[in-house]
């Protein structure tokens, strides 16, 4: 197993070289550049800001300049942020986004899990109707609705219990307290929820039915047994390829989020950097994402081999 | 007597002789989803709403630009009441800040909002048919560099993408779709590639294969019809997405242009006028969700009713 | 007899589907006694396993049974689950047909017999283990303490079925239910499951409930045989009686459907003489075909066919007879280059195949046609049977008009026993049958020189299968094609075949006409395959003495498994270049492949 992490971590350098390049070129080759909006400054100074970031020189020229960059573990000052490099920032913000995001993700799999498989086990029965169309409030919804409204409800109107005011805080970090992560880790897992509840359900549904599960019945298997033992298992197989795609997007952080709670992750750097087309943030945030996938579907393969004995590692 | 006897045998004769008409794996899926009542409420109130769009109009005496200053943030009024709002006349849904029908616009914005899913979803569709059906009837090496270089795209944050484009060449309206379908063709290459792959090893396919048939005419007559049902499930699938996205764009005002609207827009402002005037987030919303739920429900019924397993 | 240990009585089960109210067992009477064999037979649809899951409690969620099951005097229907579970696994146990997909794929097998133990008699698991592996043993598993760590997809076809059984047996259940145990394995293997449970309840005294299509497996085991119709038994007595006098016409027939090798030729299985001017057809010569397999970081060759040549004549018919894995359905494609052989050829007609530009090869496509063994999954089902038949015809006349197609189309619907109206039907409303009889036309049509068989009635009934046979035979004679009739099932070649060839790991073992090969084999497997059919007459079957193969089959990606039967020769080397076994001509006609004395 440990060669064959090697082997997929070596084999995603190419993908991360081509992906590097494709980012470069796309980001330059657009009309537009960092400095367009600050359009009343001399010429002489253009050049100059443009030569203090080698903006002058040929693409390619650039592009090699930043590959060096880049093998040396640099990925460039902030053109737009000042006094920041790109490090520096993805330093600061990814723990905020991090803890966001795994924060949701664990809500999401415990009750996405525990609802898909009720749902399975009282399959066309009234709860399994129930849970089916929350499930599908949850990812009709877009989080820049749920976040406002839970807001509301939630923040500014609050919650009181017998006197006692329980309401949230609707902004702000805090240092990472607990009261301040309620309504946006909230926000993040509600579609995460609604998503794993209804994969889970899906492939449960379809386990159930199988002949292994038949078998254990005819042994006189208790149900809790059947489920926990012989169903969940393959049941999350198809979650396991899910979950790696997408605790790398919920990890680097949602701009929405982080908008409207005012939260000082990386996720706004995403939108922020593309639309002032700060490149080399852009790059950064990039390649860091990239990277994360590419980890992340690497841990879901070993896991999904983990739950599944007939996967080999050897192809 | 006698005469009808024998015309009587005659006919019966003609009816035996008569072709049995089948039942195609169409007909069958369309009656499945013709007893799914979550997916025909869906078509129909989906059906509503696109008539209502396209006829918009003639619904309302307003303009979806309009402004009227003496109607300013009016609460919905469905009969000409003075005291809701100072100008009076009705406004079913009530007004936006600059007094403009909110019914009106919501209809407008649903021509935005369903011309984008659908044109971007037909880009994807068109983009990942033809890239996943290549890749997956020709298979071998072509197949891995193709797939793998889907690999590679589905590992940016392709949101980056549709903003750099978004923000360069200044809001077209019909980049927008070109944008968004270009983002989402990716799956679809991959559901159909694997489609592909799967019909190709059945034994029907060797089975023409020994009976003559060139390659163009196995993908023509026995691969794409196959296929053709999954995507069709997906299709209905990537609309809600597609509108999903455009208002995730709106959101950050990258999407449609004043005075033109669509239901992310006017969600967004919706949003920052939710304390005072609630009707501005609501309305939008329930258009929003309903029609994300019924193309959902659709979604769901077709599969159910393409792929029956009892379930 | 002694108070029956389980009573089935007055049990119906409804299933309600989409298309309406299922009746699949009606007011069902059944009783087994203390250490008794109950043979349950029937064809598919007959409702036979329905009936006991039912019993078990196991049916599918749209199912509902009514009546009684009684387990020593214990009503066990409408229990709730955990009263059920007290029978289920410890006292009654059931055991199914697919043994892969029957096993829980991510437990080892040791865990998966120990669970029941460990739930029903609360064993510490030092006992339980001990117990498992006495079972592993009753079962004939070879290294019982090594399988136990291993998954289902690590043992081979048989030893699962083997685990199911040590499953059903490990808690010493008074009642075990087999449905189709052996109907997804190999006839040698099948044998060799046979033997086990026979073994089982001799010693064992455990009653067993048989459930089967097969009169033959039937026949070795039964004390007591009930034979199942749409839901109802139509008659049920002791073995000898429904063997020897049986009294219902369904019996009869059913009997009768059976190819018998131990009555060669009855009733008009004689097989057309050769005319023995015919002139050679098709000539293969040391044919292989390979595929990569990759292992770790090296790639190794499947030799799925190893260097097969024989020659077909006009109008002959060549049986082709081997085990899953022999190479028959590569040899088959292979033949008709749907696949790529690697080394060889195939001369049609005194043209080398290989040399022919592919343009070409499709119009000579006409002349050689293949029946394939799913008949299902080898229609389109988006098409109707009309235009599926159709097919070969548009492609290879394409200057037929329309009306001529239909017309051809519906003549030939009518040769092989549809009626032509249906032509705008879909393969999803037809039968099994009657779907093959739509892979046939599809064949038959554009009258092909040589039409190949690739297990063309394996998945079908036996009753249907007669009729398939018999309409092959017709058409060959109508229209003097010449066949290859690939089949596991030496009782059906015979009946259609002039000559034989045992396929073993990609390998002609031995080839003869067909008295011969049936009358006087030589090589050790021929003697295994068929010493292994099950007879269906209980008193020849149970008198019959078997030859059993060596062992398992190894893993053909092993150089040495080609000389399993030539072990004196192999090299010790699981990649050497080995010694190939050759064909040596015993009597004219006659040849068998070099095997070690037995």
């Amino acid at each position: 197993m440990a060669s064959y992490a090697l082997r997929r971590v070596l084999g995603a350098i190419p993908t991360l070289f081509i992906i590097i390049t494709l980012a470069f070129f796309m980001m330059r080759l657009a009309p537009g550049g960092p400095f367009d909006s600050q359009r009343h400054l001399p010429p002489e100074i253009e050049r100059n800001v443009a030569a203090a970031y080698d903006l002058d020189k040929p693409l390619y020229e650039q592009y090699f300049l930043y590959l060096d960059h880049l093998a040396h573990g640099d990925l460039g000052p902030s053109y737009k942020i000042k006094d920041f490099t790109v490090g520096q920032l993805i330093a600061a913000g990814f723990p905020v986004s991090a803890k966001l995001g795994l924060s949701a993700i664990f809500l999401a799999l415990v009750f996405g899990i525990g609802l898909g498989v009720t749902a399975a086990l009282y399959q066309n029965r009234m709860s399994d109707h129930a849970i089916m169309s929350v499930a599908m409030f949850g990812i009709t919804i877009p989080n820049f609705v749920t976040a406002p409204l839970l807001t509301l409800l939630f923040g500014v109107y609050g919650l009181h219990f017998f006197g006692l005011d329980l309401s949230l805080p609707v902004a702000g970090w805090n240092g990472g307290a607990l009261r301040n992560m309620i309504l946006p880790v909230t926000v993040l897992a509600l579609p995460q929820i609604a998503i794993i509840a209804r994969l889970v359900r899906g492939s449960m549904v379809e386990v159930l039915h199988s002949n292994y599960v038949r078998t254990a019945r005819a042994k006189g298997m208790p149900s809790h047994v059947i489920v926990t033992r012989h169903a969940l298992r393959v049941a999350l197989l198809p979650l396991v390829s899910y979950l790696g795609p997408a605790v790398a997007q919920l990890v680097t952080g949602s701009l929405i989020i982080e908008q409207i709670f005012q939260l000082p992750g990386i996720g706004r750097y995403f939108v922020i950097a593309a639309i002032d087309r700060d490149y080399t943030l852009v790059m950064g945030a990039m390649i860091f994402y990239a990277a994360l996938i590419i980890l992340f579907n690497l841990m879901a393969d070993i896991l999904y081999g983990v739950l599944d004995p007939r996967v080999s590692y050897n192809t | 007597m006698i005469a009808t006897g024998i015309s009587g045998e005659g006919a019966a004769l003609m009816v035996k002789a008569k072709d049995v008409r089948g039942r195609s794996l169409w007909v069958d899926a369309w009656h499945r989803l013709l007893r799914n009542r979550a997916a025909v409420v869906s078509i129909v109130i989906l059906g509503v709403i696109a008539l209502m769009a396209v006829f918009a109009p003639f619904l309302s005496q307003y303009g979806y630009s309009d402004t009227d200053y003496g109607a300013i943030s009016c609460a919905p009024s469905w009969w000409n009441d003075p005291g809701v709002c100072n100008a009076g006349g009705t406004h079913w849904f009530g007004t936006d800040n600059v007094g403009r029908d909110l019914f009106v616009r919501i209809l407008y914005g649903a021509r935005v909002s369903l011309s984008v899913g659908l044109a971007a979803t037909l880009v994807s569709l068109m983009i990942g048919v033809a890239y996943g059906a290549t890749a997956g009837y020709v298979g071998g090496r072509i197949d891995a560099v193709m797939m793998r270089f889907v690999d590679v795209l589905y590992s940016l944050p392709f949101i980056f993408f549709v903003i750099i484009l978004m923000v360069a060449f200044h809001r077209n309206f019909y980049l927008l779709f070109v944008a968004i379908g270009a983002v989402e063709w990716l799956t679809m290459a991959r559901i159909v590639r694997g489609q592909a792959l799967s019909i190709k090893e059945r034994e029907y396919i060797e089975a023409a294969r020994a009976a003559g048939v060139g390659t163009w005419g196995i993908i023509r007559r026995h691969v794409i019809p196959n296929l053709l049902g999954p995507v069709i499930v997906y299709v209905t699938l990537t609309i809600p997405a597609v509108i999903l996205a455009e208002s995730f764009l709106s959101f950050l005002g990258l999407g449609i242009q004043e005075p033109l609207t669509s239901w992310g827009v006017l969600i967004a402002d919706g949003k920052e006028q939710m304390e005072s005037y609630p009707w501005m987030l609501i309305f939008p919303c329930a258009f929003m969700a309903v029609t994300l739920f019924c193309f959902n429900f659709i979604g769901d019924g077709l599969r159910d009713a393409l792929d029956p397993k009892d379930r | 007899m002694a108070a029956p240990i389980f009573e089935i009585k007055d049990l119906d089960v409804h299933f309600a589907t989409p298309d309406g109210d299922v009746h699949a067992v009606k007011s069902l009477n059944l009783t087994v006694g203390e250490a008794e064999c109950l043979g349950v037979v029937g064809e598919s649809g007959s409702g036979k396993s329905q009936l006991f899951l039912a019993t078990m409690g196991l049916l599918a969620t749209n199912g509902r049974a009514t009546g009684s099951v009684r387990y020593r005097g214990e009503e066990m229907l409408g229990q709730p689950q955990r009263a059920l579970n007290r029978l289920r696994g410890s006292k009654i146990t059931m055991i199914f047909q697919d043994p892969l997909t029957s096993l829980t794929p991510h437990m080892t097998v040791g865990a998966q017999i120990m669970e029941s133990l460990r739930v029903h008699q609360r064993l510490p698991r030092d006992e339980a283990e001990k117990r498992v592996l006495e079972v592993l043993d009753l079962v004939r598993i070879p290294e019982g303490r090594r399988r136990m760590h291993q998954y289902p997809h690590e043992l081979s076809g048989g030893m699962r079925q083997r685990v199911m059984i040590a499953m059903g047996m490990v808690c010493g259940p008074d009642l075990l239910i087999a449905d189709e145990p052996t109907t997804a394995l190999d006839v040698t293997v099948q044998a060799e499951i046979l033997d086990i449970m026979r073994d089982l309840k001799a010693e064992l005294k455990t009653s067993i409930v048989l459930v089967s299509h097969d009169m033959g497996v039937i026949a070795g085991m039964a004390d007591r045989v009930a034979v199942m119709r749409g839901g109802e038994i139509v008659e049920h007595g002791p073995v000898e009686d429904i063997y020897y006098s049986p009294r219902h016409d369904y019996t009869r027939m059913l009997l009768d459907a059976m190819p018998r090798l131990d009555r060669p030729d009855a009733d008009g299985d004689a097989v057309a003489p050769l005319d023995p001017a015919a002139a050679t057809i098709l000539d293969v010569e040391d044919l292989h075909v390979g595929f990569p397999v990759t292992e770790g970081w090296s790639t190794k060759t499947l030799r799925a066919v190893d260097g097969v040549s024989f020659t077909l004549r006009e109008g002959e018919t060549l049986g082709i007879v081997g085990e899953s894995g022999c190479g028959k359905s590569s040899l088959a494609r292979a033949v008709l280059k749907l696949i790529p052989n690697t080394e060889g050829a195939v001369v049609w007609l005194g043209r080398d195949l290989g040399q022919v530009a592919s343009a070409e090869l499709r119009k000579l496509r006409k002349d050689f046609q293949i029946v394939f063994q799913d008949p299902l999954a080898s229609l389109d089902p988006r098409m109707t049977v009309g235009e599926s038949i159709a097919e070969p015809l548009r492609s290879l006349k394409p200057h037929l008009t329309r009306a001529e197609v239909t017309a051809q189309v519906r003549k030939m619907m009518d040769l092989v026993g549809l009626e032509p109206v249906w032509i705008n039907r879909y393969p999803h409303e037809f039968s099994g049958g009657q779907n093959q009889r739509v892979g046939i036309a599809r064949a038959m049509i554009v009258e092909p020189k040589l039409v190949i068989c690739d297990e063309a009635v394996s998945a079908l009934d036996a009753s249907i299968q007669a009729q398939i046979v018999d309409l092959i035979r017709e058409l060959q004679s109508e229209f003097n094609m010449s066949l290859i009739f690939i089949s596991h099932d030496l009782s059906v070649v015979r009946r259609i075949a002039h000559r034989v060839m045992v396929l073993y790991l990609g390998r002609v073992v031995e080839l003869a006409d067909r008295d011969t090969i049936y009358a006087d084999p030589r090589h050790p497997y021929t003697k295994a395959l068929i010493s292994a059919v099950p007879i269906p007459d209980p008193r020849l079957e149970r008198a019959k003495r078997r030859v059993r193969p060596t062992g398992e089959l190894p893993s053909p990606l092993d150089t040495r498994a080609s000389l399993i039967f030539l072990k004196s020769k192999a090299v010790d080397d699981p990649d050497a270049e080995q010694y190939r076994p050759k064909l040596i001509e015993v009597a004219p006609g006659h040849l068998v492949a070099e095997h070690d004395a037995a």
